[in-house]
């Protein structure tokens, strides 16, 4: 697995990132979680606590904040 | 001074009377020129009938997503094609969230499920989940499960939850246009049987769903007939996917009035900031709403969506002088 992963989906709306430049995702997910996962645009399983959350896709594995 | 403000200065600062539907109206149809004498008016209303301490409460979603319900609203709803999916929390991750919780000074910890009403499962994921929380963290434990059976009601008591949330969401007249798949009164009637249980009853909404002025003081009217110990007030955060994703976030001013109005209409009860407001009112709205008749707040993060940190609040609540609500002994 590399290092830094592509960000080849954008892990809000799971579009293609490179479809547009994604500033209301981007500006959305200052208060949400990322629910694609950025690499395969798998729909992640997103736990969010009252601090932090966790986000797993099934073949890239667990995110956190 | 606008008439109604005059009246509601006799008739709920004074005398603890709350304002009827065509008041409550009236306060949401004055113009923004008398919105600082509102908001002034029902902060004092406040500060005489509940005092200058505020309810700190954190929030978990112990079983997230697929919910078979409609709710317009709401991205769990396993109807509409919204990008949350399903999960369930573990029992040490939610005590693990309980300590968070209180670590932040918290004095309420409630523990939420997107369903219709809770399955044996689910039921015993609560027992377990409330036995864990209470031997290990200290904290007045709250649930949200949907409808309930008065089995389930009593289940709850047993295992020590003092008290549960069920939203009306929005009036009588207008709920029919967010949920299709249950009644108001099927809500109704599970917040009847929690109050006969000695639980005390949270219930409140959310404004933005495209209801009317008119219909907010329908529902501020509705809640204050209900009666509840404390009234979560929502304000619409679009999610993608939802059958109200596109609609407009409320916008800060009218935000303010209605919490000024929902305090006027319920002079004594526990008034709390819960999900949108970061997004309607910001840093400087959350503080105006603080001064304007809002009591209570949930810290951190909200089910599905993000809030900001706790420690924002927190300092907000010490520069305005407000002292968290210690942990009470009575329950």
């Amino acid at each position: 697995m590399p290092a830094v992963a592509a960000q080849t989906w954008c892990d809000r709306c799971g579009e293609a990132a490179a479809s547009g430049a994604h500033e209301q995702c981007a500006a959305a997910r200052a208060l949400e979680p990322p629910r694609y996962c950025a690499r395969c645009r798998r729909r992640m399983k997103v736990q969010v606590l009252p601090i932090g959350w966790s986000a797993i896709c099934v073949e890239h594995g667990e995110i956190r904040s | 001074m606008p008439e109604i403000l005059d009246q509601a200065r006799d008739q709920v600062l004074h005398n603890g009377v709350g304002l009827d539907e065509a008041g409550v109206l009236a306060v949401l149809n004055l113009p923004d020129e008398h919105l600082s004498a509102t908001l002034q008016l029902a902060h004092e209303v406040r500060m005489r009938w509940c005092g200058p301490e505020v309810e700190v409460e954190g929030i978990v979603s112990l079983k997230t997503g697929g919910c078979p319900e409609d709710c317009h609203f709401c991205s769990q709803s396993g109807l509409f094609t919204s990008p949350v999916r399903s999960v369930w929390l573990d029992i040490p991750s939610l005590v693990q969230a309980a300590k968070q919780t209180a670590a932040t000074g918290a004095t309420e910890f409630c523990i939420v499920a997107a369903v219709r009403g809770p399955d044996d499962r689910l039921m015993k994921q609560m027992r377990e989940g409330v036995a864990a929380i209470k031997a290990e963290v200290d904290i007045q434990v709250a649930a949200s499960l949907g409808m309930l059976t008065q089995e389930q009601v009593d289940e709850l008591v047993d295992m020590g939850v003092h008290r549960y949330n069920h939203n009306l969401e929005t009036c009588r007249s207008y709920f029919p246009n967010v949920v299709t798949t249950h009644s108001w009164e099927e809500r109704w009637e599970t917040l009847r049987m929690v109050r006969e249980s000695g639980m005390e009853v949270c219930c409140g909404g959310i404004l933005g769903l495209g209801e009317t002025v008119e219909q907010r003081a329908e529902f501020a009217a509705q809640l204050a007939e209900l009666d509840p110990h404390e009234v979560p007030l929502n304000f619409l955060n679009p999610r993608p996917g939802t059958p109200l994703g596109d609609r407009p976030v409320v916008e800060g001013r009218d935000a303010l009035r209605a919490i000024a109005a929902f305090r006027l209409a319920m002079p004594r009860t526990i008034l709390r900031y819960a999900g949108g407001r970061e997004i309607t009112l910001g840093d400087l709205g959350t503080r105006d709403g603080l001064l304007g008749g809002i009591n209570a707040v949930i810290v951190g993060n909200y089910l599905t969506t993000l809030g900001r940190p706790a420690t924002d609040d927190l300092k907000l609540l010490d520069e305005l002088k407000m002292p968290v609500k210690a942990l009470s002994a009575t329950l």
